[in-house]
């Protein structure tokens, strides 16, 4: 992983989990869909729908070292549509679903 | 007779070939490379071309003074790669090539006919790129009598190659419309779908307002869905509107569309591969490298260089049956030039992020790690140099291809 100034933690379903200063999980092994639903509430999302669960579960599944697929991937890989996904995680999409998922924020190369 | 042969001649292509051929038994080893263009073009400095600071001469030259005796340059488009059948068919003459080991070289382009109202037919009037020779020509064309306005840069989805290109032609401007005398007259807008300029925790912390100080506005999460250029305004996929005079456009890369056709490619028509050694995890005879390959790293002319090197020293091994022992790390190395005769550096690979410190010699520099200095300004423009002489006919630059920790900064 990358060198991190500090590893704060965070409480979710009464559960410890590392986070970095914006919020996102260090370490995808510490996520569970209980996490998920209190970060997604934090985002903004109420209630998670089946739709935002697939969505979720094939970011979990398509992870590449923790890195979350890019927004084209997702759309290509569940059919759902680019505009779909800005209503179901308004935006940024590809960056809320990361946290939601417990996975790394999208990121250029600097 | 064993027969190797390389799609593409650009800055990997062309290393590969020259490395690879001192390293081949010409006895033993029959080397061809298939490009659909004469000329190569230096793509970095593309950059410099809008504002007047590099010529067409500058960035291009004949593909045949790089290519080695030894060596055969076809010069065609491939039609489609036929991995099962170990052959590819030419565009030109419907030829097949049949090959032993293939390297896909084949890069990635701008593809502004992805997104809706960028190509018609304001395109080159109000809409232009700098990712093409011929954009940037018409750029540099339109910034000579360019009287002022909202000038916006939108990237429209990643990844991109050279990655901080955006951002460097964003306070290239800032320099060149303080020279012209007419900056307070231009407006500067980053549209990013990123959450940011600067996305990496250490960089956003050392240069997060770098862009702001310069009079440079960023609109983050933008993900462009559609241009209207009558209207003269970019609209997101969530119905955010960025209005502009003048569109600088970094369209959505892709690679070649031999990929997507000869079904190798993912949705982008980048090829997977593994990312230490470039070997298909489909075809054991069928490497990627460059830009064409999708690898969490950059797409950039150093990390082509870098990977490059330790495939050469692996591929010489691999067809003896022996193990790849040179693994590559991600390795990246990249100026930024950010106006008035100063840039960045920033050295990073898959694991370790950009660090401040001093490159290449610890303590010594003279290039100094994510920090503004002049003596990047002239590495980045001596660069060039270098590139035509040295980098593409493969001989050794004093530059490790691993990344290196020392010189670098732990900052907490």
């Amino acid at each position: 992983m990358f060198a991190q100034a500090s590893a704060k933690t965070a409480e979710y379903a009464g559960k410890i989990v590392h986070v970095n200063e914006e919020g996102f999980l260090l370490d995808p092994t510490e996520w569970s869909p209980d996490i998920a639903v209190e970060i997604a509430k934090e985002e903004g999302i109420a209630e998670l729908t089946p739709l935002h669960w697939q969505v979720i579960d094939f970011c979990r599944k398509h992870a590449v070292n923790g890195r979350s697929p890019t927004l084209r991937q997702i759309t290509s890989g569940t059919g759902i549509s680019t505009k779909e996904m800005f209503s179901l995680f308004p935006k940024g999409p590809a960056k809320k679903v990361a946290r939601i998922a417990g996975l790394g924020k999208p990121e250029g190369c600097v | 007779m064993k027969h190797l042969l390389i799609l593409g001649a650009g800055t990997a292509g062309t290393m590969v070939a020259n490395r690879l051929r001192r390293s081949l038994d010409e006895a033993e080893w029959r080397i061809t490379v298939v490009d659909p263009d004469e000329v190569h073009y230096y793509q970095p400095g593309f950059l410099f071309i809008p504002f007047g600071i590099y010529t067409k001469a500058d960035v291009m030259k004949p593909r045949r003074n790089f290519i080695p005796r030894g060596v055969d340059l076809i010069v065609s488009s491939v039609d489609v790669i036929e991995p099962e059948q170990r052959r590819v068919r030419l565009s030109n003459d419907g030829r097949y090539l049949s090959y032993d080991f293939l390297v896909i070289a084949t890069g990635a382009q701008i593809r502004p006919d992805q997104t809706p109202g960028l190509m018609e037919h304001e395109w080159r009037r109000t809409i232009f790129d700098f990712y093409t020779l011929d954009g940037a020509l018409a750029l540099a064309q339109h910034l000579r009598s360019w009287k002022g306005g909202r000038l916006v840069v939108n990237v429209v989805d990643n990844p991109i190659k050279c990655p901080v290109a955006p951002l460097e032609f964003l306070m290239l401007a800032d320099w060149f419309f303080h020279e012209q005398g007419i900056r307070e007259r231009v407006e500067l807008v980053y549209a990013t779908p990123l959450s940011g300029a600067f996305t990496k925790p250490i960089a956003a912390r050392l240069l997060g307002d770098l862009l702001e100080r310069k009079g440079i506005h960023v609109v983050p999460d933008f993900m462009v869905e559609h241009v209207d250029p009558d209207a003269r305004k970019l609209v997101s996929y969530d119905e955010q509107v960025v209005e502009y005079d003048l569109l600088v456009t970094v369209p959505l890369n892709m690679g070649a569309e031999v990929i997507g056709k000869s079904g190798l490619g993912d949705d982008l028509n980048f090829v997977p591969v593994d990312k230490h050694t470039f070997l298909s995890p489909r075809y054991d005879n069928v490497f990627v490298l460059g830009d064409a390959a999708a690898l969490p790293t950059s797409k950039a002319g150093s990390v082509a260089h870098f990977a490059v090197e330790c495939f050469v020293e692996n591929f010489i091994r691999y067809v003896d049956g022996l193990e790849m022992t040179r693994l590559f790390d991600g390795h990246a190395n990249c100026f930024i030039e950010s106006g008035f005769g100063k840039a960045l550096l920033i050295d990073f690979n898959y694991t370790t992020e950009p660090l401040p410190g001093l490159y290449p010699l610890p303590g010594v520099g003279p290039l100094t790690l994510l920090q503004e200095s002049e003596a990047n300004h002239w590495g980045k423009l001596m660069f060039r140099w270098m590139y035509w002489n040295v980098l593409l006919k493969g001989k050794e630059l004093p530059l490790p291809a691993l990344m290196s920790m020392a010189g670098k900064q732990l900052v907490g």
